[in-house]
């Protein structure tokens, strides 16, 4: 799936990324607990949560992390984009919930980390 | 080539900071071509590394060396130590504040992550001295696949 449709998918406002939109995406990951990206495999995938924190974005750079999404309408402060933009990761903002954000991509096909549906 | 070899600060207790050592590390080994699991694997552990000093030990050093064969990261603290060795290695154990919870981090998952994700690690600890972890990464066992 392509940047571009999980724009679509999710509503979802773009901070950085406007040159990846056709960037590919088949695996998916929710978390608020910075652990659950940094000891699993990551690489590649779209990682939505919560929490809006620098850390959100050092542990998306260190992981491989393919794009960062931020659920319940989070717009993310100045240097976190800018964080975001210097690490080349696509961040979005998207009016879902966690729950409701997961289950669009999963409809749409997405996978979890480790390929299960 | 010659071993490359660069220290980095971390601050005690600078949460907003911390990390910046590993995300330069791995900027670093991307310049230098290295394979990207590896280049995954150096900076997961260092950023678990330096995310433990902020939290949990003092003013502290991150360094990495580099050569043909391995990479090297060694990070070390002069905080109060780690009391049993054994126990935190338990994926789970955490001394993590409530506060530190709330900013995504202390599930325990840290020095187990750090030990799987590196070929070899070493922990030395000394009460109310500090902590030092030394680990090594093989860029052969990358490349032989
Ligand atoms: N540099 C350090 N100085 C003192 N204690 C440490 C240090 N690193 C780890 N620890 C101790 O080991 C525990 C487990 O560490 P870790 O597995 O990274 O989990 P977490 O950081 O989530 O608590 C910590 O909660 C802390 O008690
Ligand atoms: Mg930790």
């Amino acid at each position: 799936m392509k940047l571009s449709e999980i724009i679509d998918v999710l509503d979802a406002s773009i901070w950085v990324g406007e040159d990846q939109l056709d960037k590919e995406f088949s695996i998916a990951g929710a978390a608020d607990l910075m652990s659950d990206i940094l000891a699993k495999l990551a690489e590649g995938c779209i990682f939505m949560t919560g929490l809006v924190t620098v850390q959100s974005i050092r542990t998306a750079a260190v992981s491989g992390v393919g794009a960062v999404v931020f659920v319940r309408d989070k717009k993310p402060p100045p240097e976190i984009i800018e964080m975001a933009r210097e690490e080349e990761i696509p961040l979005l903002s998207t009016p879902c919930s966690m729950f409701v954000s997961c289950g669009r991509l999963h409809a749409s096909g997405l996978t979890g980390l480790d390929g299960s549906r | 080539m010659a071993a490359l070899r660069k220290t980095f600060r971390i601050n005690k207790k600078d949460f907003i900071h911390a990390g910046e050592a590993s995300i330069s590390v791995k900027n670093l080994l991307k310049s230098l071509h290295v394979d990207t699991k590896l280049i995954r694997c150096v900076s997961v552990c260092g950023y678990e590394g330096e995310m433990n000093v902020v939290m949990h030990g003092g003013e502290g050093i991150l360094s990495v060396e580099i050569d043909r064969e391995k990479v090297i990261l060694e990070i070390s603290d002069d905080g109060p130590g780690i009391e049993n060795i054994d126990l935190a290695m338990q994926e789970g154990f955490s001394t993590a504040t409530e506060e530190q919870r709330e900013m995504g981090f202390g599930a325990g998952m840290g020095l187990p992550n750090m030990k799987r994700n590196s070929d070899h690690m070493t922990v030395e600890s000394e009460k109310e001295k500090g902590t030092q972890i030394r680990m090594s990464f093989s860029m052969a066992d990358e490349k032989g696949e």
